[in-house]
């Protein structure tokens, strides 16, 4: 098959080379400050991938997704602050109880549709924030921080800034190949056609229930391991890193750069963060300025940013 | 007598003070293309719903092959073999002709819990697809985006899709809705082709098509049959004259 010369494709690709060379770049003008930035935005970016799966693809628009970037989070913290640095115990406990909160929620609020799946991810969401607020023993609204980076052995120094940051480039890369061939496996369709139009799903004999929540479950595992590298970047944890409004910036990424697009959402994570960092040293009301940019874009790009770059919307 | 496909007992479904279905029964046997006709606000719909596990009648049965249905949800019973099309078009538009009629195909195919593979490149779909295609005449367009086409062929569309999980009977809900004259006329054709093949159930307004296709047709008024016969025995049903067909000549509701 051979790749076309689509503005996209060039922007696909240019992105993948300046995204490979931001440690290059660091090393050259000695300075970390873009490259720590752009480890924020890979990670966050793994975070979008997820909830566009479950939100482009499936339709459905949880507003409780940053939930599972706190659990991952916790997860990792906990460990260590309990003495168990080891990042080969850490990320997998942390994608699998992700995957079991994935599991009660899904069961729950997949039984619902459209505002009250919303509400109810979202009430989900909320009761986990003040779940981590009431850990008293790991600082409770003050967070815990994280004094070592999660441990592999000696076969990776996640303290080296530069080794985490390819870590993150590379589970990035992995996951937006794993869904790719989700979407476009047959799970991905009948997951797409549950989204299109679930009436006929049914009546055309797919049990749409099951295959939508193990969707929402695979989501939920994804964006606990953003979670757990989200702790590591931070070297901290607290209960406003799953506080409703990230939910709501995940949820801008995906429609900024383009829902049910593959990689919409990590254009979305780039844009909305550099936009953040560079408009809020313009000014302290920098959201002013993001608001009407949203805005601009719900109204007149229906398919985001990537969706002006294929001229179209893509499915 | 064959045991019949299709077995409705005493089945009965109120809203209210409205009572759209009241104790319907009917036997269709296998092979049969059975029509149900009748006025609007019949109960058609409401029967048809009941019989795709969409509603949940207040009283009554519904078999299928000899098994009891009643209670069995709308999915189970397609994979049982109980298919049908929509009165209002219903089916996939932001995705193309052949990945709808695939998607039926899948359902039928086992489990679809298959992450890696790509089902667009699956010849186990995608041929079987492109046959229900062919039988109802939607050939060369199946890379168009369903939401773009027209409303005829939204309708052939309808019914390869119900084609595709290779039913053993066929609930067609006013196939002909909204069709002008020749792409009538067309499906006239191809229901007779399929009629060959398939035991079929046939909620119809277009008169002329019912009395061309069916064997046997059952009238129903207030959620009521009031008669089930022969096509001929129908037409010369003084009930049915007086309640449906009234004092003109034709009717036609479409």
């Amino acid at each position: 098959m051979t790749v076309a010369l689509t503005p996209r494709n060039i922007v696909v690709t240019l992105t993948v080379i300046g995204l490979a060379s931001v440690p290059l770049y660091a090393a050259w003008v000695g300075n970390n400050f873009v490259m720590i930035l752009v480890t924020r935005i890979l990670i966050l970016a793994i975070a979008a991938v997820s909830l566009n799966l479950i939100m482009g693809y499936g339709g459905m628009v949880s507003f409780g997704h940053a939930a599972f970037l706190g659990i991952g989070g916790y997860v990792v913290g906990i460990l260590a602050y309990e003495g168990i640095p080891s990042g080969f115990i850490q990320w997998p406990l942390a994608i699998i109880i992700c995957g079991i909160v994935a599991l009660i929620i899904g069961m729950l609020s997949l039984r619902t549709r459209g505002v009250y799946f919303i509400m109810i991810t979202l009430a989900f969401a909320q009761m986990i924030y003040y779940v981590g607020s009431s850990l008293s023993r790991y600082g409770a609204d003050d967070g815990l921080t994280i004094y070592r980076r999660s441990q592999f052995a000696g076969l990776l120094n996640l303290s080296s800034k530069v080794v985490f940051y390819y870590v993150c480039l590379a589970l990035l890369a992995l996951t937006i190949l794993l869904v790719w061939r989700i979407v476009n496996s047959r799970f991905g369709m009948a997951i797409r056609g549950a989204r299109s139009n679930e009436r006929r799903m049914r009546a055309i004999g797919f049990p749409t229930f099951r295959y939508r929540l193990v969707c929402f479950v695979i989501a939920g595992m994804i964006c606990g391991l953003a979670g757990a590298l989200l702790a590591n970047h931070t070297e901290f944890i607290s209960p406003a890193a799953m506080h409703w409004t990230r939910s709501g910036d995940l949820i801008i990424m995906v429609v900024l750069g383009g829902m049910g697009s593959l990689f919409g959402p990590v254009i979305g994570a780039l844009v909305l963060l550099v936009l953040e960092e560079a408009l809020s040293g313009l000014t302290e009301y920098w959201q002013i300025i993001l608001g009407p940019l949203l805005l601009a874009i719900v109204l007149y790009a229906r398919g985001g940013i990537n969706g002006l770059l294929v001229g179209q919307r893509h499915g | 007598m064959a045991e019949p496909l299709l077995q409705i007992e005493g089945l009965s479904k109120r809203f209210g003070g409205i009572i759209a279905s009241n104790n319907v029964s009917l036997d269709i046997a296998t092979g049969e293309l059975h029509a149900i006709i009748g006025p609007n606000g019949a109960g058609k719909t409401t029967l048809i719903a009941q019989l795709t596990g969409e509603l949940t009648p207040n009283a009554g049965h519904v078999r299928f092959g000899g098994v009891d249905i009643t209670q069995t949800p709308p999915f189970r019973r397609s994979l049982l073999g109980l298919a049908r099309s929509f009165q209002i078009t219903s089916v996939f538009p932001d995705l193309t002709v052949l990945d709808n009629v695939a998607l039926a195909v899948q359902a039928h195919a086992g489990h679809s819990f298959r992450f890696w593979r790509k089902a667009r490149r699956d010849t186990a779909l995608r041929e079987p697809a492109r046959a229900a295609l062919a039988r109802v005449g939607l050939i060369g367009r199946d890379e168009a985006i369903v939401g773009t086409m027209s409303h005829g062929e939204h309708r052939q569309l309808e019914i390869a899709m119900a084609l595709a999980t290779r039913p053993r009977m066929l609930l067609l809900d006013e196939p002909m809705a909204g069709m002008g004259p020749d792409e009538s006329a067309r499906l006239v054709t191809t229901l007779r082709e399929l009629k060959k093949d398939y035991t079929i159930l046939l909620v119809e307004h277009d008169m002329d098509a019912v009395f061309a296709l069916a064997d046997r047709i059952s009238v129903l008024v207030y959620g009521r049959v009031i008669a089930t016969g022969l096509p001929d025995e129908i037409r010369n049903n003084a009930e049915v004259k007086q309640a449906y067909l009234g004092d003109e000549t034709r009717v036609s509701h479409a």
